[in-house]
């Protein structure tokens, strides 16, 4: 139990909470970090996984390259770009922009094909062009899955930037990753509870704003696909 | 080349270890979220807590986690335990969802048949929910395998063997080889885990061939991904 008062009492220390290297800091540099590699991810991930939820094209492909990333370990890819790439925010940049991509992709193209055919054959059908049908039929109806793929990415991507922390990088991982060697448990406990907070705070945000942009008669359908699954 | 020659001993030691580390928490997650899933499935009031706690569980970051176990649960901080019980608890938090989402799915019709052939509410559990539930559950503990055994790498921060180990060697010793054997190794060590699970599901579930692929899918866009270091 003496450990998490010490956890408690590193928490609330002033000099944990001021500076560069305090707590506050930190937390903003790992949501800078945890942003700027969702941003790229989706920027890679979000156009091919519409494009193949649109045509039905390369699914296979995608559904076998997004299996196939989830054997890679993170904190191999993460220290072999470091030695290849070098030190600095680059290497774990890219190591976490290729983890994210696949839930992303999967949420994108996962949400595209839970649409009814009939909905998207009846939007062709009043004359919608290939366009409309996409930015006013699939799109919106695809978020509810989109969102949870987003959700998965992120929760990825912050529990990624934590292990960065083998790197020189700033983040919050820095306190586990500092305390552990000089055994300074109440930084290491006092790190690992911020980034859970972290972690569960973003996870509600998103779980909320994947209610609130849901269009409405969306839910019914969702309903429906998941009947239709079994 | 020649270094995985000179350290072949290391290298297969740390593989049995990393094997090890796996197998108690996919084994253990899969005995014990089948049970609550279906719990979660019975009881409406229970399934929102259980889904709602899965859900929180999910989102601990791993090394996180690892870290704060042994101010839990009172073990060394590099007591492997720590790791194998991580992982079975991300494992339970992925198949508990599972159950529940599976058993919920089967067909209510085919539940009346059964109600009215005579089974019992646990021989009906046993004998025709969970075998239709079968290659959902399949998929979920394909996802839930590999990415355990990505995860148990990371206990190598916390300084618990496994080939995660030549991850932070290779990056202190400034040789890329090594890791690579390492991620290797890993990719290996995931892909035999889930052509063993692919084997199992042929051969214990042969009527779900068909719907195998859609199994699959049906995971991918419930819970697209699972790795969560």
């Amino acid at each position: 139990m003496n450990n998490w008062l010490d956890a408690l009492a590193w928490l609330v220390d002033p000099e944990n909470l001021t500076g560069p290297g305090g707590v506050p800091a930190r937390t903003v540099e790992h949501l800078g970090y945890t942003l700027l590699t969702l941003v790229i991810a989706a920027a890679i991930a979000l156009p091919i996984g519409y494009l193949i939820g649109h045509t039905g094209r390369g699914r296979g492909l995608a559904v076998a390259v997004s299996g196939g990333f989830r054997a890679l370990p993170t904190l191999g890819l993460v220290t072999v770009l470091a030695l290849l790439m070098g030190l600095g925010i680059l290497a774990p940049l890219t190591a976490l922009v290729i983890l994210a991509i696949p839930p992303l992709l999967a949420g994108a193209y996962a949400g595209v094909g839970a649409v009814e055919r009939s909905t998207i054959d009846s939007a062709r059908a009043v004359g919608m062009t290939e366009w409309q049908v996409f930015a006013q039929v699939e799109l919106p109806l695809s978020l509810p899955l989109a969102i949870s793929g987003l959700r998965s990415a992120t929760l990825q991507v912050i529990a990624t930037w934590t292990v960065a922390a083998i790197l020189p990088v700033g983040g919050l991982g820095r306190f586990m990753l500092d305390g552990l060697p000089v055994r300074n448990y109440a930084e290491v406990l006092g790190g690992a509870i911020v980034v859970i907070l972290l972690a569960l705070v973003i996870d509600a945000v998103l779980a909320g704003t994947q209610r609130i942009v849901i269009p409405r008669g969306v839910k019914a359908l969702r309903l429906a696909s998941k009947r239709m699954h079994a | 080349m020649s270094w995985l020659l000179a350290n072949l001993d290391m290298v297969l030691s740390l593989t049995l270890d990393h094997i090890w580390l796996s197998v108690v928490p996919i084994v253990l997650g899969f005995l014990l979220a089948v049970p609550i899933g279906a719990i979660a499935n019975r009881y409406h009031l229970v399934r929102g807590t259980l889904v709602t706690a899965s859900g929180i569980l999910y989102a601990v970051p791993s090394l996180a986690l690892f870290v704060l176990l042994p101010s839990i649960i009172g073990t060394q901080i590099l007591d492997p335990l720590n790791v194998i019980i991580a992982l079975t608890l991300y494992a339970v938090a992925l198949m508990v969802r599972t159950t529940a989402d599976a058993l919920a799915d089967v067909e209510p019709d085919v539940i009346q048949s059964a109600k009215a052939m005579g089974y019992s509410t646990w021989g009906r559990l046993v004998r025709v929910e969970l075998p239709l539930s079968g290659p959902v559950l399949l998929a979920g503990m394909r996802v839930v395998a590999v990415s355990t055994v990505s995860l148990v790498s990371v206990g190598a921060l916390i300084g618990v063997n496994s080939l995660g180990y030549l991850f932070i060697d290779g990056f202190q010793r400034n040789f890329p080889l090594e890791i690579l054997v390492g991620i290797i190794g890993t990719v290996v060590i995931a892909l035999v885990f889930d052509g063993l699970l692919v084997l199992m599901g042929r051969f214990l579930l042969p009527w779900s061939r068909i719907t195998r692929t859609n199994g699959r899918l049906i995971v991918v866009q419930d819970d697209p991904v699972v790795i969560n270091p």
